[in-house]
């Protein structure tokens, strides 16, 4: 790593002259904790955030890629609140990759999580800064200077200076080391609705996102890839793809998908028509035969064979079996969840320019990082390079989902680039995207549970069966027997009802697909299997599915609040009219409590979502209307895994393959949404993935309501 | 190959290209435009939504020799010289999130109110079904063409004359 950003560097990325107040962050020599530098006082390796010249502009760098969930707004608002700036006046810059700017992630929903802290300092100690150096300017006490909308005050006679005045002078300062932070009741932005600066491009078609990207002297790229994933080419048969007009040439690679790389064809074209024509006209003869051994029909054969064995235990708290074999009644159940696929509206496109020395990116990626887990680190290692001769832009992602934190297609324009010797824009079709993955693990959940004779839960035991997204970067190496990734949502911590004895068990069943992360990953497909069986033991204790949660949760107030908001926002005890019915579900996921109550209703043989109502707990909130748009944004995918298209595998192939036949929500099926978030001071936590969990369960229990029967299998019609 | 004449936001080009290529990839890669998105390149999800002759149409299957002596309008030609009342109205309900779909979606909002100045739900539903949002923003994108409706109703006086 880098020694020092120094100033030249500095003022090379930013693009400025004169003077500058550089603040940033470092990690002392023996500290956990980030603290705020000065670029010009301090020497220091330092992640700049923030950039005041003496022009007065303001610059904020924000390390956290948008792929829609509003980090673009949400990150610079937490300096622009602390700094007392506005948020419409200043510039903001997505970071490019080097490491001095930290983790630049965005997944987990973390991101307003992790910065809420870190990026409120900064803000601060750069308000201080002015306010110092204005006092000193002024010959007063800085207790007599305040500031506000980019300028600080003198209280006596009401003067002022702008930041820009001040610049030169603050730059000179020492950072404080615990600047106050505001109140939560002196928010100007935190908390209140706010619009976010993208949307303007986005509504006039301007925004630049991966698709978008045009660069001099670029030729376009179209991949055949193997049906089967996983694959050799045997044959090319290139004539009729070359006699395509425009066509260039044809190139094999590999594809990079984790400890693996695929063979795959590229017809490179002077433009994306000419380029997919050629691909179809491609003849290619694979050597699949392994792959092609895979059925998903028969990998969920074999997980419920596996489900009559015993579970590797992840927690294990009492003892399950003997309560069991004492309880009055016992109810087992299983659930089974498909292999998913992100389909993000933009499909998988990049440009990639390998030059002699230096390789320049433009790509739409979750973490625009250089580590070896980075975008950057992998196109390096496949061209040869040191991660320092890249260069990355981040542009707009269209959808994201988890999809574009793999970097298949980023390395694949890579290597043309490389050997084309142009820069390359890689464009994969929907069929590209929907059929080779990563996907979503297909899961098994297995349940039993006892009730004592006056219907209390005495015993809950969980197996959850499944593919390990991290055993394909050797996590389940040395003989581990628990993926503690795929136990989210539903240990105890998350999932705190009071049960005496409970046990929460692992088995891994390897598909030969691969997987991936998948928004909310785990904890949609063990919150639907888990919601959905509390819901059975509710109707088969004979009690209100809302009462026996809440009774549940006695010990844990913020999901027992969660769920007295939702019961009375959902009016859940009115009497509905024959034909309709209500669910409930509760799931907490990356720190974020979210409850849903579903309506459904009856029509001839159609089951109609007639309404949404949920309550969620994010701790306080930077952006309320964000977090309503992305709890939203979660109803609908999580509705459309719910009741629309698994992927299957036949032969190794997937038999979906485009939006006819993985098929979405759309608007005339989309229900009333109405999103309450609850009102606190808890530490803030994500939004982006925590509405998807309970919608599934809370709609199947709505069903069961309605009709008495139990669906347990993903997705399902919305039949009676 | 062969020429045509486009006259896209009434602007003419002469493009020399391959008689079946997709008005999309014309208006996307040769002449440069790239508000209009692919995104399934088979009339299923509405994000390469144009007008032709101020009617919504999917322009990833559509032939280039289709749109010879149309006008065709892209988001581009939306709103030049004073935001569109659609495009204001998406702003103030904040719709977007990734925005990828939203080219189509307001295209296809701005053909549906030319029509029918005050849609209800069913009929907002049945225009726009055919624009997929994976983001999920479809109840934002139903408000919006309802307050846009009342923004143009405002513009045409229909309220006084206010503007
Ligand atoms: S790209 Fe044309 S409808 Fe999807
Ligand atoms: S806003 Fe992302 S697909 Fe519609």
């Amino acid at each position: 790593m880098e020694k020092n950003i120094n100033r030249r560097d500095f003022i090379k990325f930013s693009g400025m002259t004169g003077a500058v107040l550089a603040l940033g962050f470092y990690l002392p020599a023996k500290g956990k904790e980030l603290l705020v530098g000065n670029l010009a006082t301090q020497e220091l390796e330092l992640s700049p955030f923030i950039l005041i010249e003496t022009s007065g502009k303001i610059t904020l760098i924000n390390p956290r890629p948008d792929m829609g969930q509003g980090t673009f707004h949400s990150i610079p608002l937490l300096i622009a609140e602390e700094l007392e700036v506005d948020i419409d006046k200043i510039e903001i810059r997505p970071s490019d990759g080097n490491p001095k700017y930290g983790a630049q992630l965005s997944g987990g929903s973390g991101s307003v999580a992790a910065s809420w802290l870190p990026m409120r300092k900064a803000g601060a100690a750069a308000k201080e800064m002015l306010i110092k150096a204005a006092a000193k300017k002024w010959q007063v006490a800085e207790s007599e200077c305040y500031a506000k909308e980019g300028k600080v005050f003198n209280k006596k006679n009401n003067s002022s200076l702008s930041y820009g005045e001040l610049v030169e002078e603050a730059a000179k300062l020492e950072v404080p080391k615990e600047p106050k932070l505001k109140e939560k009741k002196d928010f100007k932005y935190l908390g209140k609705k706010s619009m976010r600066v993208d949307i303007p491009s986005k509504v006039n078609g301007t925004a630049i996102f991966g698709m978008d990207i045009k660069v001099p002297n670029m030729v376009y790229a179209a991949i055949e890839h193997c049906p089967a994933i996983w694959g050799k080419v045997a044959n090319i048969d290139e004539r009729r793809a070359r006699d395509v007009k425009g066509v260039k040439d044809v190139v094999k690679i590999k594809r990079p998908v984790f400890m693996k790389s695929p063979e795959c064809v590229a017809v490179i074209a002077d433009n994306t028509y000419a380029a997919f024509q050629g691909k179809k006209a491609l003849r290619i003869t694979w050597e699949s035969a392994e792959a092609e051994k895979f059925n998903s029909a028969d990998y969920f054969k074999k997980m419920r064979e596996m489900a009559k064995t015993e579970g590797n235990p992840h927690e294990n708290e009492g003892d399950v079996k003997a309560a069991l074999s004492k309880a009055s009644k016992t109810i087992t159940a299983e659930y089974e969840t498909p292999f998913a696929s992100h389909a993000p509206m933009e499909p998988e496109a990049c440009v990639v320019h390998v030059k002699e020395d230096s390789c320049e990116i433009w790509a739409p990626v979750q973490s625009p990082d250089t580590s070896a887990f980075g975008v950057g680190g992998q196109v390096a290692m496949a061209i040869g390079m040191k991660p320092e001769q890249i260069k990355i832009n981040v542009v707009f992602m269209g959808g994201a989902f988890g999809r574009k934190a793999f970097y298949d297609f980023v390395v694949e324009a890579a290597l043309l680039s490389k050997q084309v010797k142009a820069p390359v824009k890689v464009v994969w079709t929907r069929e590209d995207d929907i059929t080779q993955g990563p996907f979503r693990p297909a899961m098994l959940n297995a349940f039993k549970g006892g009730l004592d004779a006056k219907g209390n839960v005495t015993a809950f035991q969980h197996t959850i069966i499944g593919g390990s997204i991290q055993n394909q970067w050797g996590g389940m190496a040395n003989g581990k027997k628990v993926d503690d990734w795929a136990v989210e949502a539903v240990d105890k911590e998350n999932s705190p009802y009071e049960i005496p004895n409970f046990r929460l068990d692992y088995l891994h069943a390897e598909p030969s697909v691969p997987l991936l992360w998948w928004r909310s990953v785990y904890s949609s497909t063990n919150g639907f299997a888990q919601e959905s069986f509390v819901d059975e033991l509710a109707h088969a204790a004979k009690k209100d599915p809302m009462e026996f949660r809440i009774s549940l949760l006695e010990k844990a107030p913020r999901f027992k609040k969660v769920l007295e908001l939702l019961k009375e926002k959902s009016n859940w005890t009115e009497k509905l009219p024959k034909g309709k019915a209500k669910g409930v579900a509760i799931v907490r996921s990356f720190g974020t409590i979210c409850a849903h109550v579903v309506t459904v209703a009856q029509k001839d043989k159609e089951i109609i979502l007639e309404k949404v109502v949920t309550v969620i707990d994010c701790g306080m909130t930077v952006s309320p209307d964000n977090v309503k748009a992305q709890t939203e944004s979660n109803i609908v995918y999580g509705l459309t895994a719910a009741v629309k298209d698994g992927i299957t595998f036949v032969n190794g192939k997937a038999e979906q393959s485009n939006y006819n036949n993985y098929k979405m929500i759309r608007i005339n099926e989309t229900p009333k949404m109405e999103i309450h978030i609850m009102d606190n001071d808890e530490k803030p936590s994500g939004v982006g993935e925590p509405g998807l969990p309970p919608l599934a369960p809370a709609l199947a229990n709505a069903i069961f309501a309605l009709t008495g029967k139990r669906l347990r299998t993903l997705p399902f019609k919305l039949e009676v | 190959m062969a020429q045509y004449q486009l006259l896209i936001n009434k602007k003419t080009y002469t493009v020399d290209v391959d008689m079946q290529m997709p008005l999309l990839w014309v208006i996307r890669d040769i002449i440069g435009m790239t508000g209009t998105k692919f995104g399934c390149g088979i009339a299923q999800c509405g994000a390469c939504t144009v007008h032709l002759d101020g009617v919504a149409m999917k322009t990833c299957l559509l032939p280039v020799s289709a749109a010879v002596g149309k006008q065709i309008t892209t988001i581009e030609g939306l709103g030049t010289d004073k935001m569109h009342p659609v495009q204001q109205a998406w702003i103030d309900e904040q719709v977007p999130q990734c925005g990828y779909c939203q080219s189509g979606q307001i295209m296809a909002a701005t053909a549906l109110l030319a029509k029918n100045p005050n849609p209800s739900d069913e009929e907002i539903d049945v225009a726009m079904q055919g624009n997929i949002c994976r983001c999920g923003t479809y109840q934002r994108v139903r408000q919006a063409i309802h307050t846009a409706a009342d923004l143009m109703k405002k513009e045409t006086g229909g309220e006084g004359g206010k503007r």
